[in-house]
């Protein structure tokens, strides 16, 4: 089992004249009138959350769900007004200035919606650049600029500024000088959103390879519920800053807490999202048939075959016991009724 | 973003008054005080002497004080500000001995005409192109041609030295302002005042403090170029995206290596642009600045202008131009200029051919220097001067549009100028007060009503209510006549991309000229007084109304303006019911530096003879009357910063109300 890397307790972001003086003043959880009523703008409420090594945790919601300050929380960028945040098992808000610097200029990583290159310097000098300010003399940090740079595709781009580039070679630009410290944890704050749908599936791809072989621990914005479904092992949907649902797809698919969550997953392609565990008919025991498919695999993977069968298919576990049925109906109920199997 | 507007909008509606009846409110009081004008108490109409605040007397005291009375130690303030004066001295001497004078001391000449020629070309070049290259290199080769090489240089060699001194001053205030919040609350409204300040009134305390002559000059050239750096760093520093700072946070800068790695070079365009600002206002200084006896271009053109000389003055007014335009460009061309990546394999002559060329320059002047001396200094035997033909086009000026000139200038006078005056004689200065501070209330509320009111009662118990009233009334009537010029041209500009294109160019070459230009060809048109005066600052000031006028109809979002053709406008109707309502706003702002720039030129037009408070600030730079100078000079400002807090509250409001800010 995978440990904690990062996570936050009870974190709060309220904007306002005097904020934590209000927060501490309110005599349980103030709910979001009394904050408003109160002369305060909530950024993020309450909000408990916990990211495993390796992970890839998706901050999902629309604009002005607090995504982006809890994200920016996460990373100290932005002063909580109250709560704790946890990284390596120290709470970081409690570091001093310069410790802080030091986590950054060694563990931490961050690519930005908008790309935030340095206009002034090349690819390879904006790759460079975390490992300038933390004073890696020049041959160590090129050398590794340009690994990174080789890493994210942009090898023989070394010496173009960022106007030469376009916006993916930029973002990629922005993905290398975030890795260039080998961090332990990445945060990337909508890095895909500024591109073309081409590009961004693209990139997309590009950010799951890379992960394939980093292994990073991961917080990832996104306001793209396919983007989410695409590259988080768990998704945390927010809504007015507080998190509504936290889970994995299927589970939001499947068990939505709340209308919001229902509302936003209802249009969701199900037949990439849900596994056959999920839809199936239970089965009383018996020696499956060789045709059985397994239990986690996802409907589109085994549709053809469920569609084109007279009788319900078996549904096997990873030991080969047979652990349910799955029928050419509840197949299609699943894929296009609008209410989902609880 | 639309949350905001609707939120935005529904408080407005909650106030009770509508705009109409907020028009009788401002209007209201005015008018009873201006109708009832001859019943009133003569107090209510006229300031009284005895209400004057000594204010001069005041600042005198104080001068005087620093000046004579303070004393730190073994040296009085005094000899700190001429100590400091030295300073300049230093830096001023090598870059005029570059130039022009050479160093007797070492035996050393001159940098050679030839070799200063094909360095600016070679600038022009690097920094742009061919074209930027014939244009530094004809403007030197012009200075050397025409007779004109000493002079020119040592006005170059001023703004050389006082625009990087200037620069890092205004940097550094910047940078301190955007860090420390309690600087900037302390600052900006500083520089809000400073900017306003008419040029003389720089010049007289330094004048006091220092003394006359070119080094004098030369310091109030830097101090006058140090607000609009101020200000640029100021909305550069903050203009960087928040998305940036954090990624060098996120990189683990420090401080300071956020400030010097990530802020300042991302925000190097607007720094650059602060650059060639200092550079436009140390030129148009340096020529004001002969006032208080900076030698180079300005001194000589003073000195033709009070002889009448006009034909000589437009020679010098010629070369000044030319140089403002060569030196605008150049630094313009270097805030625009993007780095591009060089080839990795690419030789030492391939990253720097600019810097190989330049030392090829150097060493081929020098050679040619060896062989004749023609290559060091122009010959004087071949030196022309365009001072007969610009004679002779006064003369022809003089002969043939003496007569309708003299009608116009009298029609002007007669039906325009002396009705207004009279009209604003008239009104009584309550009325005025009361005017400024209804309007500063439905427009900004309780702390803008105070603020202009504030000024207002400064000018009117300063005791030059009535020179600054003559002041009022000609700024009026050149901004209504701008106005009325400047929108229609504006208008007519914006319909093409091409007319566009040339009028903005017209527009960012006028406003390179140093003012004081401007009063030459009035001169030879009208000879002296009032009518001249307002002609200069109708030419002047009509640069940012039909600037302004351009920008606001173009950048009307095209979306609005497709939707209007699809709804069957006509040109006309696409006009005034779309593109006009749109851009009135900029076009605000455009009347607002229209009246700032009008405000600059009256007190420069003293020199040709006006009666207003820009004669009494003329006189007080005679007099070396500091404390006169001073109050005179926050009149100015302060009549323009009421103008500009009121428009531009006005402006703010309006835009935000259309969706546009």
């Amino acid at each position: 089992m995978s440990e904690t890397k990062l996570a936050c307790r009870n974190l709060w972001k309220l904007y306002g004249s005097d904020p934590s003086g209000f927060l501490r003043g309110q005599p349980g959880t103030p709910s979001i009138e009394t904050i408003r009523v109160g002369g305060y703008i909530p950024a993020v409420r309450d909000v408990t959350l916990e990211v495993m090594t390796g992970e890839i945790l998706v901050v999902m919601g629309l604009s002005g769900s607090g995504k982006s300050t809890l994200l920016r929380c996460l990373a100290r960028l932005i002063e909580p007004t109250a709560g704790e945040v946890m990284f390596e098992g120290r709470d970081i808000l409690a570091a001093s200035e310069r410790e802080m610097i030091d986590i950054r200029r060694h563990k931490m990583g961050m690519v930005f919606q908008h790309f935030a290159l340095l206009p002034h310097r090349t690819v390879l000098d904006n790759v460079a650049f975390p490992l300038q300010v933390r004073g890696t003399d020049r041959q160590k940090r090129e050398a590794r600029a340009r690994e990174v740079v080789e890493l994210v595709g942009l090898k023989g781009r070394e010496g173009y500024y960022p106007r030469e580039l376009s916006g993916g070679q930029q973002q990629r630009v922005g993905i290398a000088r975030s890795l260039a410290v080998g961090p332990d944890v990445w945060f990337l704050d909508e890095p895909f959103s500024a591109l073309d749908p081409l590009i961004r599936r693209e990139m997309q791809d590009e950010f799951l390879r890379l992960q394939q072989m980093l292994n990073k621990t991961i917080v990832f914005i996104t306001h793209d519920f396919d983007e989410a479904i695409r590259v988080a092992d768990r998704i945390a949907i927010m809504k007015d800053g507080v998190v509504e649902q936290l889970g994995t797809a299927e589970e939001l698919v499947t068990h939505p807490a709340t209308p919001y969550v229902a509302e936003f997953t209802r249009n969701v392609p199900h037949d990439r999202l849900l596994s056959v565990r999920a839809v199936m008919a239970p089965a009383s025991s018996r020696t499956p048939e060789t045709t059985a498919v397994r239990a986690h695999a996802l409907l589109a993977s085994v549709a053809r075959q469920v569609l084109s069968s007279e009788r319900p298919v078996d549904v096997v576990d990873d030991a080969g016991m047979l652990v349910g049925t799955l029928s050419r109906d509840s197949l299609i109920d699943a894929l296009y009724s609008a209410e989902v199997p609880a | 973003m639309s949350a905001t507007t609707l939120i935005a909008s529904e408080q407005h509606q909650d106030k009770p008054s509508t705009p109409l009846t907020k028009s009788l409110i401002v209007l209201l009081p005015f008018l009873f005080l201006l109708l009832a004008a001859s019943m009133l108490p003569d107090w209510a109409v006229q300031v009284p002497k005895n209400w004057t605040v000594p204010f001069v007397d005041w600042a005198n005291v104080l001068v005087e004080h620093l000046r004579d009375d303070t004393v730190f130690g073994l040296f009085s303030f005094r000899d700190l500000t001429r100590g400091a004066a030295e300073l300049i001295t230093w830096p001023l001497a090598i870059v005029e001995g570059l130039l022009v004078a050479g160093f007797p001391a070492i035996g050393l000449p001159a940098m050679p005409w030839l070799m200063i020629m094909g360095l600016a070309g070679l600038l022009g070049w690097h920094l742009r192109d061919w074209r930027l290259a014939l244009l530094s290199a004809g403007c030197v080769a012009y200075m050397a041609i025409f007779g004109k090489w000493e002079l020119s240089m040592i006005t170059l060699s001023v703004v050389l030295v006082a625009a990087p001194i200037a620069g890092l001053i205004g940097f550094g205030i910047g940078i301190l302002a955007v860090k420390r919040p309690w600087f900037e609350s302390l600052v900006v409204p500083l520089l809000n005042v400073l900017q306003s300040l008419p040029h003389f009134s720089y010049l007289i305390p330094i004048a006091v403090f220092i003394g006359v002559g070119h080094k004098a000059g030369a310091i109030a050239t830097v101090i006058f170029a140090i607000p609009p750096m101020a200000r640029l760093t100021i909305l550069g520093l903050k203009g960087v995206a928040e998305e940036v700072r954090e990624a060098g946070k996120m990189a683990g800068c420090t401080r300071f290596q956020t400030l010097w790695m990530v802020e300042i070079p991302s925000a190097r365009q607007s720094l650059l642009v602060g650059v060639n600002q200092v550079i436009m206002q140390c030129l148009a200084m340096v020529v004001i600045a002969s006032f208080v006896g900076a030698r180079g271009l300005g001194h000589d053109l003073l000195f033709r202008l009070q002889a009448l000389k006009i034909g000589q003055a437009l020679e010098n007014g010629v070369a000044i131009v030319l140089m403002a335009i060569t030196l605008d460009q150049l630094s313009r061309a270097a805030a625009y200029k993007q780095p591009s990546h060089v080839a990795p394999d690419a030789s030492w002559l391939q990253r720097f051919p600019f810097l190989a060329a330049a030392a090829l320059v150097v060493l081929g002047s020098l050679l040619l220097t060896a062989i004749t001396p023609y290559a060091q200094n122009w010959p004087s035997q071949f030196t022309l001067s365009t001072a007969p033909f610009w004679d002779a086009l006064v003369r022809w000026v003089t002969v043939t549009l003496y007569g309708p000139l003299q009608v116009l200038r009298n029609a002007m006078l007669l039906y325009v100028l002396i009705p207004i005056r009279d009209l604003f004689q008239g009104i009584p200065w309550t009325a005025i007060a009361a005017l400024v501070a209804a309007a500063g209330w439905a427009l900004g509320g309780l702390r803008l009503a105070l603020t202009v009111l504030g000024f207002v009662l400064f000018i009117a118990f300063a005791g030059y209510w009535e020179r600054s009233l003559i002041t009022a009334y000609m700024v009026t009537v050149a901004v209504l006549i701008c106005v009325i010029i400047g929108l229609p041209i504006g208008i007519w500009a914006s319909r093409s991309e091409r007319r566009t294109g040339i009028a903005k160019l017209l527009c960012d070459t006028f406003q390179t000229f140093p003012s004081f230009i401007y009063l030459i060809p009035v001169i030879m048109l009208f000879k002296v007084g009032d009518v001249a005066a307002i002609s200069a600052i109708i030419i002047y000031a009509l640069i940012p109304i039909v600037r302004y006028t351009i920008f606001g109809l173009r950048n009307v979002p095209a979306e609005i303006v497709e939707a209007g053709i699809t709804s069957g406008c006509t040109r006309r109707q696409l006009l005034w019911n779309i593109r006009m309502p749109l851009a009135f706003p900029e076009i605000m702002l455009g009347i607002n530096q229209t009246i700032m720039f009008a405000l600059f030129m009256v007190i420069i037009a003293a020199f040709i003879g006006t009666k207003d408070i820009g004669q009494e600030i003329f006189r007080a730079l005679t007099f070396n009357d500091a404390g006169k100078g001073l109050v005179l000079g926050l009149c100015v400002a302060f009549m323009g910063l009421t103008a500009d807090q009121l428009i531009t509250a006005w402006a703010t409001s309006r835009k935000r109300r259309l969706g546009l800010a």
